[in-house]
This record gives structure tokens, C-alpha cells and sequence, in this order.
């Protein structure tokens, strides 16, 4: 199981509608400021690990994948940038799309590509944004990349510089 | 006939331009006075002598300046040619396709000369003379892919067929009408063309995927597809909108005429025999409002479809701002005379427009 912030809560449900599960699961959590790794750590998961960013925790989860034994299950839950990075983790060390599940709990923020300079913005929650960077003004294009588990930001300015639009929180 | 290639630039001076020759055989894409997305797919099978659909891979007077506009964007951005590991074998069926098409299409320009897989490639117009064995890597400068659509105008996608679905694995592109090669590597028909309106609930990418599926080797087909660009500008890329897009603004009443190009794509569809992997050829011409309305045809019908786009598709295809006065303009070459039908310009036999006032 991999989740970060409030995808805890989701882990926390599971557990108590089926407590044998934590006997065999394997959690790898990124609490992103939130509080839920003593709760956690109280299913009594076969395995428990806190990491600090999902860069941090990677290599981890690729070792993981790597050893996975078969009918291995994946469950991703929390923001849509992990799950969608996790789950390329996952395809790439050959799990079967119908092994993995997902469930997205938590902020709307956005994983976005900047189309110009290809840096990485997480957890965009406004529209437009500053691509941090390269600096550009960029507006989310509905676009989406399963391989860079991104969507698409593009020069909002680009026809008449300086004229921004003020932001506005994703899907508001 | 030998061409006298151009001499010319798509960008900075911006010395494109189109002879009498390859203005009367521009593709223009309107066969009626209206426009809207459809599965308009036929064969490629060849055309009227002279026109862009005679020859598999058509060589026009740009050839010689395109190549250096892509070799220049290449310097400048690597990531515009992207092969999969898994495409390789793809990238010589596309190698063999163009440069057998091509000496055979074009002899006084290009010539293959085989023996089992030691392969001469000789390329007249880029002064090319290369001697290399087919299937083998280290005997080319660049991957197969790469070679070849160095040496071949149009932008070139590569797609992998599995499950039932075509995937975007492989690709040169360098002259796209605003789109990412590497946003969209990797993705699937139905995934890179979520940005595209309307055709979705139209039912129009079921359609077209499936007949895709089913192209067979030796029966290519065609479609185009249009848009609108400031100045000739090929590499009209995402990446680069921070920088071209302000060139939007600069159209005027008095410049518009020769710096507003009608933008239009001969797209390809090809089987190819090794790898069982479809190529998308998607051929630019540009051509300058001026230059398009010395048919008097062309000049009543366009002005009618572009009067007449619905707003999503003027939106998508970035010049629903720049509408209003392309309008007042092309307006001027429409007389409400009625047009013939079909793409042609029938130079001889529509009449010649009608001055108002
Ligand atoms: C396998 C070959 C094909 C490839 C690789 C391809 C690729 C693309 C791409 C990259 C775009 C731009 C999307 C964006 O805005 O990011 C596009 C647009 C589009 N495609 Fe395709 N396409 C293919 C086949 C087709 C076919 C067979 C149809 C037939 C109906 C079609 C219809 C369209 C339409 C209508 C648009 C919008 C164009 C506009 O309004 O300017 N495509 N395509």
C-alpha cells in the first residue's frame, strides 16, 4: 500500500472493515504535514515505512515492486501525483493493470509538466500558475501524460506578456 | 520535371515563399464552403499529375530549405525525435519505405542501390552519398528513424499496434500545428487527441482508429487536416509558444494578406511489413492569404468557411482574436458568386471575381 496525507484515512477504512489485511500488508506512507503515521502504525502493518517526499521513498517503492512475489496487490490512494507516479512504478516492474488499485483521497492538487522548460510543478492547486522553474506563467491544459504522470502547463501570456489572469483554485 | 529548389527561411526574415507552380498545386483542404471534422479518409493511391497526391512522399521546391529548418530545431531541442526502445525495428521499415518510394518516384533525385543488405543511399538534392547494411545500427550516423526523416519534409509518427490500439512509440516532429512529441510519447490514439473538441462526442476518433486499424500493406490512405499560422513558420511547437505566440499580434489590415498562411497537413497512413507498425507522414504547406486568393475560387470559398467555423474549432486552432480582420480581409475576394465543387481551383472555368462598387 502506498499512500501520502489523507490517503491514510483511506488505509484506516480498509483496515477496519477487513483487520486481517494488516497482517500481510506492506504500507509505505508520505504524511506531507499531516498526522496519521501513529495511526498507522497501530493496524500493526507487516511492514511500515515513513517517508519524507515520494522522491525520497522511491527508490523503496522500486525495490519493493522489483520483489514482488505473484498475485502481489498495489493500492495507491491519496493525491492524484502519486498514484499516477506510483503506478508507472508499478507497470514498469511488469504488475498487471488489474492487480493495481487506486483511490484518490485528499487535496485536488495537480502534478504539471511545464510544456516549455519540461520542469515538474506538484501539487498545483491554482489555474494559472508559476512553473517553478522556469517562471513562466502557465495555464492547466487538460492533458494528461500516464508516463509522466502530469498534466500539461502551457504560457498563458505568451500573446500579450504581462496580462495574467488572477489565479484561481482548481476546480472551484 | 526537375525542381529548382528554394532558397529560403521559416523563420527570423521569414523568406519562405511559393512559386505560380506550388501555389496552384497547394492542397487547399475545402471541397465545399463549409467546414467541419469528419472521418475524411480515402485512398493513397496516387492523384492528378503534378498535384501533391501523385507520389507517395511528395518533393516540392521547400525540400532542401525544410531539412535545415530541422536540423536546426534539432540542435536546439534533441527530445523533437524520440524512438522507443521496442520501435527500432519499425524505424528501418520506415528507412526502406521512404528511400524505395523515393528513387522510384524520383530517380533524378534519389537513388537505392541493393545488394542483400549492403544498401547505397544517394540523396542528390542534400549531396548525401552513404553506403550502409540494412538492419545494422552502428552503420548509420543517427537511428534508422532518424536518418531518414532527416532527409524527408513533412513531421513523421511512428505508432505501435497492440491490443487493438495504436500507440504513439516513435516520432520526428518538427513542423506540428502546436503539439508535444514528448508529452505524448507513449500515449495511446484516444489519449492524444483528448485536447480536441467536438470530434470526441462526434463519434469521430472510434471511427477513424478503427479503420486505421485495418490498413493493409501496399493500400495507404489519406486525410487533411488545416489550421492557421502567422508568418511561415514550420516549427509552431509547444515547447516554443512562449516565443512565437506573440507573433500573433503583429497581423495588420496592411500586412495581413502575406503574413496570414493558410496552414494545411497531407496526412499519410502506411503500414509498415516488418514490424507491423503504422507510420503517420503529416506533410506542412503554407500557403500566404495573397497568394491563395489569385484563385478566385479559393477566395469566395474560404472566406465562407472561416466566417462560418463554429467557435470551438477557431478557438482550438488559435485564431479565433485574429478572426475578425482575416474577415474583413478575405471578405473583399467574396462576391457571393456561387463555387464548383471539390478541392480544385478551376482557374479556367470559375469566373474571375466580381469587383463591388
Ligand atoms: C494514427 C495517426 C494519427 C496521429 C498520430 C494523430 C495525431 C494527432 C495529434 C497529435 C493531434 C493534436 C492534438 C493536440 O491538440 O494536442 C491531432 C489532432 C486531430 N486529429 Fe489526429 N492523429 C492521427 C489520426 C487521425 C485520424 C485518422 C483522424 C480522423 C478523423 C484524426 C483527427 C484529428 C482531428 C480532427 C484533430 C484536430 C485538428 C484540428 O482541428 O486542427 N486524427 N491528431
Amino acid at each position: 500500500m502506498i499512500a501520502d496525507a489523507e490517503g491514510a484515512e483511506a488505509i484506516l477504512e480498509l483496515a477496519a472493515q477487513d483487520p486481517d489485511l494488516m497482517t500481510k500488508s506492506h504500507i509505505i506512507f508520505i504524511p506531507k504535514g499531516t498526522n496519521y503515521t501513529q495511526a498507522l502504525r497501530d493496524l500493526k502493518p507487516a511492514q511500515f515505512y515513513e517517508g519524507p517526499s515520494y522522491e525520497a521513498a522511491v527508490q523503496r517503492i522500486r525495490h519493493v515492486l522489483a520483489e514482488a512475489k505473484m498475485g502481489l496487490q498495489v493500492y495507491l490512494t491519496g493525491t492524484e501525483g502519486l498514484m499516477g507516479q506510483a503506478q508507472n512504478e508499478a507497470m514498469q516492474a511488469g504488475i498487471p493493470h488489474s492487480a493495481i488499485q487506486t483511490e484518490h483521497r485528499g487535496s485536488v492538487a495537480r502534478r504539471m509538466q511545464c510544456v516549455h522548460c519540461k520542469g515538474i510543478t506538484e501539487d498545483v492547486i491554482t489555474d494559472p500558475f508559476v512553473c517553478s522553474h522556469c517562471g513562466l506563467n502557465l495555464f492547466v491544459r487538460d492533458h494528461y501524460s500516464r508516463r509522466l504522470a502530469a498534466y500539461q502547463g502551457v504560457c498563458i501570456d505568451a500573446e500579450d506578456p504581462g496580462n495574467v489572469p488572477e489565479p484561481q483554485e482548481l476546480y472551484t | 520535371m526537375t525542381i529548382q529548389f528554394n532558397e529560403e527561411t521559416f523563420r527570423d526574415d521569414y523568406s519562405f515563399h511559393n512559386s505560380d507552380w506550388a501555389i496552384k498545386r497547394f492542397p487547399f483542404p475545402f471541397h465545399e464552403d463549409s467546414y467541419m471534422y469528419a472521418v475524411n479518409m480515402e485512398q493513397h493511391r496516387g492523384g492528378p499529375e503534378g498535384s501533391v497526391y501523385e507520389k507517395r512522399f511528395d518533393v516540392d521546391e521547400h525540400y532542401v530549405s525544410e531539412m535545415r529548418d530541422r536540423a536546426m530545431v534539432l540542435a536546439d531541442d534533441p527530445l523533437r525525435c524520440q524512438s522507443l526502445p521496442h520501435m527500432t525495428l519499425a524505424g528501418w521499415d520506415l528507412l526502406e519505405l521512404i528511400m524505395v518510394s523515393k528513387s522510384e518516384d524520383y530517380p533524378d533525385l534519389f537513388e537505392l542501390h541493393r545488394n542483400g543488405n549492403q544498401w547505397r543511399w544517394v540523396n542528390k538534392p542534400l549531396g548525401i552519398d552513404d553506403t550502409f547494411t540494412f538492419l545494422d545500427e552502428t552503420t548509420l550516423p543517427y537511428g534508422p528513424m532518424e536518418y531518414i526523416t532527416r532527409q524527408a519534409q513533412g513531421d513523421f509518427c511512428v505508432l505501435d499496434q497492440r491490443d487493438d490500439m495504436l500507440w504513439m512509440d516513435a516520432g520526428m516532429v518538427t513542423t506540428q500545428a502546436d503539439w508535444s512529441l514528448d508529452f505524448d510519447i507513449g500515449m495511446n490514439f484516444f489519449e492524444w487527441h483528448a485536447p480536441v473538441p467536438l470530434a470526441h462526442e462526434m463519434g469521430i476518433f472510434k471511427r477513424a482508429l478503427k479503420f486505421l486499424l485495418n490498413i493493409q500493406q501496399g493500400a495507404p490512405a489519406r486525410r487533411l487536416n488545416w489550421t492557421m499560422t502567422v508568418n511561415p513558420l514550420l516549427d509552431t511547437s509547444p515547447e516554443n509558444y512562449h516565443k512565437w505566440g506573440i507573433q500573433k499580434t503583429t497581423l495588420t489590415p496592411e500586412n495581413i494578406g502575406a503574413k496570414q498562411h493558410l496552414r494545411v497537413e497531407l496526412q499519410t497512413f502506411f503500414r509498415l511489413p516488418r514490424s507491423n507498425a503504422l507510420v503517420f507522414p503529416i506533410r506542412c504547406y503554407l500557403c500566404s492569404f495573397q497568394d491563395l486568393m489569385t484563385m478566385p475560387k479559393w477566395g469566395r470559398r474560404l472566406h465562407r468557411v472561416v466566417r462560418d467555423l463554429p467557435e470551438e474549432l477557431a478557438t482550438y486552432k488559435g485564431f479565433i482574436d485574429n478572426r475578425p480582420m482575416m474577415l474583413d480581409y478575405l471578405s473583399q475576394f467574396d462576391d457571393g458568386l456561387p463555387t464548383s465543387r471539390g478541392v480544385w481551383p478551376d482557374l479556367d472555368t470559375e469566373p474571375a471575381l466580381k469587383k463591388s462598387s
